[in-house]
């Protein structure tokens, strides 16, 4: 029997908007969006143009540094749009669908996972492979890397988190294949990270896993978390990570060899009427999902959760492998004297507001930012939610200046963003931190690989 | 309210870039946030975000100041009074407090606002709160005949000098109001460490010449065993921490100051890491002193030392100054017991600097960085013994 790790630093945000475990009928949409901003530090080149058609399962992009890993359309269809920024970065590729879902064939070799290299090959061209990210810089694995460990969390702690036993209800098969082709292609066996509160006899059950039990706020299901109390990465090494639900859509793909890119996500957020579970295509508008749905227009929707997740805008598409869609109100507004009144309706960790009387209150948070980008004055802020065993506030300080021996030295490898999200929720001083952590990391990846 | 929001959105554009009235945008943005918090949005990151903020940070020290304010102002017409040999009414007392203290009050926040608006708008940033802070204690810190061309000077001093020279709020070594104390007790020693400039008037030869100002603290490190008020009277232990005492205008009350103590500690603003260390410091060094005491310095009892002088002024609200102390929990531990020691060594050891405290935190202000890099290769070094350890894996 594992031994239950417990966390103590961190913080579970009292947000409102909880998604009821029921599923949600609601329509599909027609335009789907292939987004490589999904993924951090990628180039894509594109393999199509406006006017092509594809198949389920289709190319339409690759990664400038690692040819070898593919983005593949989640349906059929034509190629309508591509949607360009600044200096001509590709923002979205809008596949409108045929509603056929003519799908390429994949030679499967009915699921047999024997042939590692077969097994490799698979997950790259069908476009499965993105699913797999590794640390140090939680960009995508690449496929000629052996990781020397591999980690996935099995439950979610973030606010308004869907429950993940639910998700893969009844999927045990497809998450038991899923956990053998991940073990084909890596030779370790997996690590998970389950909850207390999880149903412990279904991880118990698969072969090549070790189950380590943890209990604690947020972000006790952070994968990153995990890994730093059980094997705190060092530099040079390699862990692959993966999502759950990824897992077991990697094996159906397996199982039935179809090519099915549907997954169910959580709708949640205070601003829903229906605050329900929901199956959704990678990918697909998010505007079905939000049709008379919506309680107030002044909305922000997120693809993901409040702390780590994208705005998406409620006309935006979702994104390739994100399990919820939260929508939260926007906070555009004035508030006179606010940082001096009262303030019941608000929600903070210090107690100069009475939120921490009312400890069992939940919020509507908007998404104000509470004042205004200072330098660091308060200390001691961070660590009390960041449970890794790093000094987070003098890690940003060296990302800021650049100085790469202290970010080294204090841990950089072992963090990504999500780490982190915690400690920018509750700056004082409103610092952008995973912005930081993020351009540091990638400027690292950069250095580490010219080297 | 919503009148007051349509004027501003008005008149805002003449503020920004192109506007008439461009080189006011950040006086005008201060003006602005004061009144309202801004209706910006989350643009990266988190899409929430605590609802905390540096201004309301700084209030709650503000309002923990209060009660030490208060009575110091009351203790300030008390002791004037006392020094006339006139036994005066609530009211007047009050006055008189009011009409010393307030002008000190004004010149320090005009003159070092005025400094962080000019800057702010050189820098094109927003105005800081920090000097919300600052500007209350830098009066408390000042004795009540100081004339306020020094107070000026010493303030345009901690804010150029102690501040704005290293990059503004949140930048600085050296903890600014304490900057501003020590820049004029330096420069102008015979009027700073004299015994007339403590209670109001006495400069100028208003009161009683028999009266003497002499502090509790000054008159201890002189080596009087027993301390008594300027006209005989004896000061008590109850005296000292009620605070009807000379002393600087925010010192005195001991009680008032723990008052203001558990405001910061409730409200979890100021770190109890560094107070609790500050505190358990001065009660080693003093017991320490007493039982090696060769004078009668060193006999004056660890639990008096505490309650004479700026001690617990210091370890309240200076030594806390987040910006200043060491910022690692486990530095502020080393940090904190440093200065309480220090505090009551330098008092008694060199009676030529009684006002230890002011000293000892200033040391430790510059040590605080030393002490943090200390901890830091603690977590480095484990960092890198695990790499080695799983090379030999």
């Amino acid at each position: 029997m594992a031994k239950t790790i417990k966390i103590r630093k961190g913080l579970n945000i009292p947000l409102k908007g909880t998604a009821d475990k029921i599923m949600f009928e609601c329509k599909t949409s027609n335009i789907y969006a292939l987004k490589p901003t999904d993924f951090n530090d990628l180039i894509p080149k594109l393999v199509v143009k406006h006017g092509d058609i594809v198949k389920a399962g289709s190319v339409v992009y690759y990664d400038k540094l690692c040819p070898e890993v593919k983005f593949c359309s989640p349906v059929s269809g034509k190629v309508k749009e591509i949607i360009r920024g600044e200096k001509r970065k590709i923002l979205e590729i809008l596949i409108e669908s045929d509603g056929n879902f003519s799908q390429e064939k994949f030679n499967i070799q009915d699921g047999s996972t024997s042939n590692s290299e077969n097994v490799r090959n698979l997950l790259l061209e069908s476009g499965l492979w993105p699913m797999i990210s590794q640390r140090p810089y939680g960009v995508i694995a690449d496929p000629k890397d052996i990781p020397d460990k591999v980690f996935v969390s099995v439950f979610d702690s973030s606010p308004l988190a869907p429950d993940l036993d639910y998700v893969t209800e009844g999927r045990e098969d497809d998450l038991k294949k899923g956990i053998e082709v991940i073990q084909s292609i890596t030779g370790k066996e997996i690590n998970l990270g389950i909850s207390v509160n999880s149903n412990q006899s279904i991880y118990n059950r698969f072969n090549n896993t070790k189950v380590h039990i943890f209990q604690g706020p947020h972000p006790a299901g952070n994968v990153g978390v995990q890994i730093n109390k059980i094997s705190p990465i060092n530099k040079n090494e390699i862990f692959w990570t993966l999502k759950l639900q990824d897992l077991a859509i990697i094996g159906r793909f397996f199982r039935t060899g179809q090519y099915d890119m549907s997954r169910i996500i959580a709708l949640a957020g205070a601003e829903l009427v229906n605050k329900k579970y929901v199956k959704i295509i990678s990918g697909q508008s998010v505007e079905p999902l939000l049709y008379e749905n919506l309680l107030n227009e002044n909305v922000r929707v997120i693809s993901g959760n409040v702390l780590t997740g994208k705005n998406i805008g409620k006309t935006g598409f979702l994104s390739f492998n994100e399990d919820q869609i939260s929508v939260i109100p926007e906070g555009d507004h004035f508030d006179m004297f606010g940082w001096i009144a009262p303030g019941f309706k608000k929600f903070s960790v210090s107690r100069t507001f009475p939120s921490w009387l009312l400890q069992k209150r939940k919020y509507s948070i908007d998404t104000n930012l509470n004042g205004g980008e200072r330098s660091y004055v308060m200390t001691g802020e961070y660590e009390k939610v960041c449970p890794l065993d790093i000094y987070p506030l003098q890690l940003i300080k060296a990302c800021m200046v650049n100085d790469i021996d202290q970010m080294e030295a204090l841990g950089i490898y072992e963090v990504v963003e999500e780490d982190l999200a915690l400690c920018e929720f509750v700056c004082t001083s409103k610092t952008p931190v995973q912005k930081i952590l993020r351009e540091s990391l990638n400027m690292l990846r950069k250095e580490m690989s010219d080297a | 309210m919503s009148k007051l929001r349509r004027y501003i959105d008005k008149i805002k554009p003449n503020f920004e870039k192109g506007g008439k009235l461009e080189k006011l945008g950040s006086t005008f943005g201060a003006f602005e946030t004061f009144l309202f918090v801004p209706d910006t949005t989350t643009t990266t990151g988190t899409h929430i975000k605590d609802a905390n903020d540096m201004k309301r940070t700084m209030i709650f020290v503000v309002i923990a100041l209060i009660p030490a304010l208060l009575f110091g102002i009351w203790n300030t017409g008390y002791q004037h009074f006392l020094a006339l040999g006139i036994n005066s009414e609530f009211w007047p007392i009050v006055g008189y407090g009011l009409l010393k203290v307030l002008p000190i009050i004004i010149v320090s926040y005009v003159v070092g606002l005025g400094i962080e608006f000019a800057f702010a708008q050189m820098r094109g940033h927003e105005v800081n709160e920090g000097f919300l802070v600052t500007g209350l204690l830098i009066p408390m810190v000042m004795p009540a005949d100081v004339p306020l061309w020094m107070v000026a000077v010493a303030t345009v001093f901690a804010v150029v000098i102690g501040k704005e020279v290293f990059g503004g709020t949140g930048m600085n070594i050296l903890n600014p109001a304490l900057t501003a104390r020590v820049f004029l007790f330096f420069s102008y020693p015979a009027w700073m460490s004299g015994d007339k400039v403590w209670i109001g008037g006495m400069m100028k030869g208003e009161t009683l010449d028999a009266f003497s100002g002499a502090t509790p603290l000054a008159q201890v490190v002189q080596g009087n065993t027993s301390i008594v008020m300027g006209n005989g009277d004896p000061i008590s232990t109850l005296d000292l921490l009620i605070g009807t005492i000379p002393g600087s205008i925010g010192e005195t009350s001991k009680i008032a100051i723990l008052i203001g103590a558990l405001i910061l500690l409730i409200s979890g603003i100021a770190s109890w890491r560094v107070m609790f260390s500050v505190l358990f410091g001065g009660i080693i060094m003093g017991v320490l002193l007493n039982v090696f005491a060769v004078n009668p310095l060193m006999e004056i009892p660890w639990w008096r030392n505490l309650l004479l002088g700026s001690f617990l002024f210091g370890m309240v609200f200076m030594a806390t100054d987040p910006v200043t102390a060491a910022q690692t929990n486990r530095g502020k531990y080393i940090y904190g017991f440093l200065i309480g020691a220090l505090a009551i060594f330098f008092r008694i050891i060199n009676p030529a600097f009684p006002e230890g405290t002011m000293l000892a935190i200033l040391l430790m202000n510059v040590f605080a960085p030393l002490i943090d890099y200390c901890v830091l290769q603690t977590n480095i070094k484990k960092r890198l013994k695990r790499v080695k350890t799983s090379e030999y894996e």
